[in-house]
């Protein structure tokens, strides 16, 4: 087994914790980090498969990890201001169950 | 232009858009949508008029417009469809007179009206459906139509009416729709045609073709009334009289009726009917329901459910006479359609008149009406005589039709069921009739209103007179060219092979 | 005409929106109206794109455009066949809609947040549908996916904070896995372009495992049971049109996608996979079905209720999956198209609903029915689509896939069909029936703007309208599609 293909492995293995972490964690800033692992995941993929060739590395998958990681840090910057705010709104930095029942009878205006 | 091929759609869109513009009408605006709406009627009986013309002459009036892949939308006036359309376009006119007068004054009518007029619509488009796919199309917009009518007055009880109606009925339209795709991926046509076009199937095809007719009838039979199917209708009396009118004689029972009718002979063929053995069954249903109906007729007090079981009970003649093979008992199954209808309209426009005059509501509170307001109680009389079968009234004509047709076809049984249901009828007619002339009235009418010289509002009083007259006309003059006997053997004739 | 044909529309589909965002966001005092004016211009393009497609001969009739002039693999190219174009029709179509609605409906607090915002998301779907390789949709996912959190979070408060940031992660979720898919088809096949991909395709656990992770981060984005579970939340918070987008258009993005990966790319992968993958997505959808049905007859507030449907419609769209044929996917496809119209139309109907009585409870309506008659009117007919009665372009795709499903012996799906359409009658007749009754608590009442109102009843029109233009729309869908050359 070469090493690129450990790479990629090792990749997917940040994948897997990531998700794991996402499910298991209640608290946002947990989870967000859970979700940055996971694209890190990803794209330790792309980048070690491309090396595959004998020859220089392909550069379509570097430029699709850079695309990625400008997506990614746009994403976290979202997600860290939503949960900023939803920790003044409710008190909390986590997101409460989901049941209908508990859904509130007058919307929002 | 072609106006053969334009003139049936000409004739659905005529109440249409009265129907469109009608909604848009301010509430006060009495004088405006009351000329809207006999405009419209008339419109419509004379673009019926022209076309029934052209048909004696021989004009082809075909609307043909692509619809799905390998279908089209067809509108088509044959000897049947003109039979429905003329009662549908006769009887609206008279209806629309009738709940002109009775919704005086009530909030809503435009709407009412609006809805009304959607619903002539879709029964036009019904008469006229050239394919069991337009069929289906306008089958399924009466249901939507005549749902606002029966929950217009807004209170709990006509919610639920809705709500039990629209549960029957969009179930009966999803059976309908399964056995009209399941016949359309085995024939790969659904256009109706004389004897019907499934004769030439393969055999193997003949059990899926019995499964697709038990989808078709049942899902027809539960606008028709067919038992156990029939449980919203004595429900629905919650709407007001011209609803219930509309519903019962024009509209909704005759389009399952007249949809079981186009099965049994257009689509499939009467005779390949029989060889398919499922007409049997059918007529057996159709008795069980005539007796059925007519039993829960006696035991109600309230005068619109007693009415309401005896049309459950009335129309299957209408089944019964098509499920009987034979040329002389579909004559009268067909032509039950129009007696039907005018009789028992005539029965509930009484029966609206009571309940506005005088607060009526319940048999027994109509001890004497006949001396109060005899006009509305010979019309009733005349109705009520009708159903019985006595001679020479329009149901006369039918029974006797019935009767022979089912000796001739060796179901000799059929007999019996008509002779007991005569005589159950009889049974729930004749107290009332009784009491009606010849008891003394109460001290006091549980509500009434004046109206003046006349016994009730012109209105009120001169379409039921009308229907009335008819139900002795087409009985009397039933031999004659144009009487809707005469018709319907003219039908029959297309039906058989000969 | 000349002029029109030379003119890449394409690339304009996706710059008038990016432009119109920033101009909203640059000047927010005129947001409405640069709002409208940019809604109007895409709209606007699309017609002329399609103007351009149905006068192309060659390639039969699809189009494709490689941006700068630089084509694959290096560069994007953007591509145009029967599918998109209607998509990208009823996204205009859509869009302009929820635009002239949103002129009435926001405060200018919130509008100057909501047009630059809008003007992304249109950007972003337009991009997604004119796509040609998977790369590029992942990116346009992305973009949509930011742009439909950030709306929902519109609002304010906790509730709907919290269902935008639920939403964002499910969201961010989905594209991981996706993108995951993405490098394992690209390192097997060199390539992430559709047509390419579809034409070196083969069998491998690499590309089964990509099958896989795309379509689960798919199906998490297209909230099929039961990874529908942020759909709820998401819509109970959201104002009426961003409700109305999420339904209509962003969950169908998604779905868009699935079809194309579909039946482009996965189709040679491995006939039994597909066939048991197939399977499941079809009990998913039937499970999606009576789970949304029943759920939407419990609900006490009318948006939710609306939200389940979406839920329960959705179902219906994975049904095509185990039938594998031709009509089955172009019912599919239709029902996707006319739920698109519907679901806006009866989203902004309740919205109007909840504008003029400050609430949405269902059993206190209050005779809705008179004193809002064009809004009840337009959310009967929607629900007529959405039950599938005729005459509605709901019929006419519960039509096609019942006879996919008895043509193709699995006539079991059909009963879900009804089944599902007895559910939605229930919930839609439930609304309609308190419509027309008084109340105990009155309703406090706001003015509705006339164009509220009348958006909505033209749509809905529309919605019934899809039933009776059948054949047109059918041969649209052909052009250069995956349903070319077939016969129904």
């Amino acid at each position: 087994m070469n090493i690129d293909f450990f790479y990629a492995l090792t990749g997917v293995g940040l994948f897997s914790l990531g998700l794991y972490a996402l499910i298991k964690h209640t608290h946002l800033l947990r989870k967000i980090l859970a979700i940055n692992v996971m694209g890190s995941g990803v794209f330790l993929v792309l980048v070690a498969l491309s090396a595959r060739t004998q020859q220089a590395p392909d550069p379509v998958p570097h430029a699709m990890v850079i695309t990625g990681i400008v997506v990614a840090i746009s994403a976290t910057a979202l997600a860290l201001a939503l949960m900023l705010r939803l920790r003044d709104a409710s008190g909390r930095a986590e997101l409460p169950e989901v049941l209908s029942e508990t859904l509130p009878d007058e919307p929002m205006e | 232009m072609n106006w053969d091929a334009w003139m049936p759609l000409l004739i659905v869109l005529s109440s249409l858009l009265v129907g469109l513009v009608i909604f848009v009408l301010a509430e006060d605006r009495v004088k405006t949508r009351i000329w809207l709406n006999m405009a419209g009627a008339l419109f419509k009986l004379v673009l019926v008029a022209i076309m029934l013309w052209g048909v004696f002459n021989g004009h082809h009036y075909e609307t043909r417009l692509p619809f799905l892949p390998g279908l089209d939308l067809v509108l088509r006036a044959d000897a049947l469809s003109m039979l429905f359309v003329v009662l549908s376009s006769g009887l609206w006119l008279l209806t629309t007179v009738y709940a002109i007068g009775y919704l005086e004054g009530s909030p809503y009518r435009s709407r009412f009206f609006g809805f009304f007029s959607l619903c002539v619509t879709a029964t036009v488009g019904v008469a006229l459906a050239g394919n069991l796919i337009t069929f289906l199309l306008f089958y399924e917009l009466l249901t939507l139509a005549t749902y606002p009518l029966i929950v217009h007055r807004g209170t709990e009880a006509s919610r639920r009416a809705g709500r039990t109606y629209l549960v029957y009925t969009l179930a009966g339209g999803a059976l309908l729709l399964i056995g009209t795709i399941w016949l359309y991926t085995l024939s790969g046509t659904l256009e109706f045609t004389a004897r019907g076009f499934l004769s030439a199937l393969d055999s193997s095809h003949h059990p899926a073709l019995v499964m697709i007719f038990v989808l078709l009838i049942a899902g027809l039979g539960v606008k028709a009334a067919l038992v156990p199917l029939h449980g919203w209708l004595p429900q629905a009396m919650v709407a007001p009289a011209p609803v219930s009118a509309l519903l019962h004689a024009v509209a909704v029972v005759k389009a399952g009726a007249f949809g079981i009718v186009r099965v049994v002979y257009d689509v499939y063929g009467i005779e390949f009917s029989a060889s398919l053995g499922v007409t049997l069954p059918l007529a057996m249903l159709a008795a069980v329901t005539i007796i059925y109906g007519s039993i829960r007729a006696l035991f109600q007090d309230d005068l619109k459910r007693r009415l309401a079981f005896s049309t459950v009970s009335q129309v299957s003649y209408i089944v019964l006479g098509i499920a009987v093979v034979g040329p002389v008992a579909t004559v009268g199954g067909l032509v039950h359609l129009v007696h039907q209808g005018v009789m028992k309209i005539t029965l509930f426009f009484c029966a609206g008149n009571f309940a506005e005059t005088l607060g009526i509501h319940k048999v027994s509170e109509m001890n004497g009406v006949g001396r109060r307001m005899p006009w509305t109680m010979a019309a009733f009389t005349i109705g009520a005589l009708g159903m019985i079968g006595v001679p020479p009234l329009a149901g006369f004509i039918t029974k006797w039709y019935l009767g022979l047709g089912a000796l001739e076809a060796g179901q000799g049984w059929v007999i019996f069921v008509l002779v007991g249901s005569s005589l159950l009828n009889a049974g729930y007619f004749l107290p009332i009739l009784y009491a009606a002339w010849f008891k003394a009235p109460a001290d006091s009418w549980p509500a009434e209103r004046s109206f003046g010289r006349h016994e009730t509002a012109l209105a009120l009083l001169v379409p039921p007179v009308i229907t009335a007259l008819l139900v002795v006309a087409v009985g009397l003059l039933a031999s004659t060219p144009f009487s809707p006997l005469h018709w319907a053997r003219f039908i029959t004739t297309l039906e058989y092979t000969p | 005409m000349n002029l029109l044909q030379n003119i890449p529309w394409l690339v304009l589909l996706v710059v008038l929106p990016l432009a119109g965002s920033m101009l909203c966001f640059l000047f927010p005092q005129r947001g409405k109206l640069l709002g409208l004016m940019t809604a109007l211009a895409i709209a606007a393009s699309v017609l002329a794109l399609t103007y351009q497609i149905m006068g192309q001969v060659v390639n039969q009739g699809a189009l494709r455009y490689a941006v700068g002039g630089w084509g694959a693999p290096l560069g994007i190219n953007l591509y145009v066949d029967g599918l998109s174009l209607l998509m990208l029709l009823v996204t205009a179509l859509v869009g302009l809609a929820i635009s002239i609605y949103s002129s009435g409906y926001f405060n200018n607090d919130k509008a100057k947040h909501f047009w630059p915002l809008w003007m992304l998301l249109w950007a972003a779907l337009n991009a997604l549908f004119l796509s040609a390789d998977i790369f590029n949709l992942y990116v346009t996912l992305e973009l949509m996916g930011l742009a439909a959190v950030a709306l929902v979070a519109l609002a304010g408060g906790a509730d709907a904070l919290a269902g935008a940031m639920r939403y964002l992660l499910v969201s961010l979720l989905g594209s991981l896995c996706y993108l995951l898919g993405v490098a394992l088809l690209y390192h097997s096949f060199g390539s992430v372009d559709i047509v390419t991909l579809g034409q070196r395709m083969e069998s491998s656990p690499a590309v089964w495992a990509a099958v896989g992770l795309m379509t689960t981060g798919l199906l998490l984005k297209t909230a099929l049971f039961p990874l529908h579970f942020w759909l709820p939340p998401a819509h109970a918070s959201a104002p009426a049109p961003v409700s109305a987008l999420l339904s209509a258009l962003v969950v169908k993005a998604s779905f868009y996608i699935l079809l194309r990966l579909w039946l482009e790319v996965f189709p040679v992968a491995s006939a039994s996979l597909e066939q048991s993958l197939g399977q499941l997505l079809g009990l998913l959808g039937v499970a999606a079905v009576l789970w949304g049905g029943v759920q939407a007859l419990r609900q006490t507030r009318l948006k939710l209720l609306v939200a389940y449907s979406t839920v329960a419609q959705i179902g219906y769209l994975f049904l095509a999956f185990p039938l594998a044929s031709i009509i089955g996917w172009k019912a599919a496809f239709y029902m996707l198209l006319s739920h698109a119209v519907a679901k806006t139309a009866m989203f902004l109907a309740a919205g109007n609903i909840m504008f003029y009585g400050g609430h949405d409870r269902i059993v206190d309506l209050d005779q809705v029915a008179h004193r809002l008659p064009l809004t009840l009117s337009a959310f009967g007919l929607a629900g007529i689509s959405l039950m599938g009665l005729p005459p509605s372009g709901g019929f006419i795709a519960k039509w096609l896939l019942l006879e996919a499903a008895i043509l193709s012996g699995q006539w079991w799906w059909g009963i879900i069909l009804i089944v599902g359409g007895l559910l939605t009658g229930a919930y839609v007749f439930k609304v309609i029936g308190y419509a027309f009754i008084e109340s105990d608590l009155p309703h406090e009442s706001r003015a509705v703007p006339k164009r509220m109102e009348w958006v909505a009843l033209i749509l809905a029109l529309l919605a019934i309208a899809m039933g009776l233009i059948v054949p047109r729309l059918l041969s649209l869908m052909e052009i250069g599609s995956p349903f070319a050359g077939s016969s129904l």
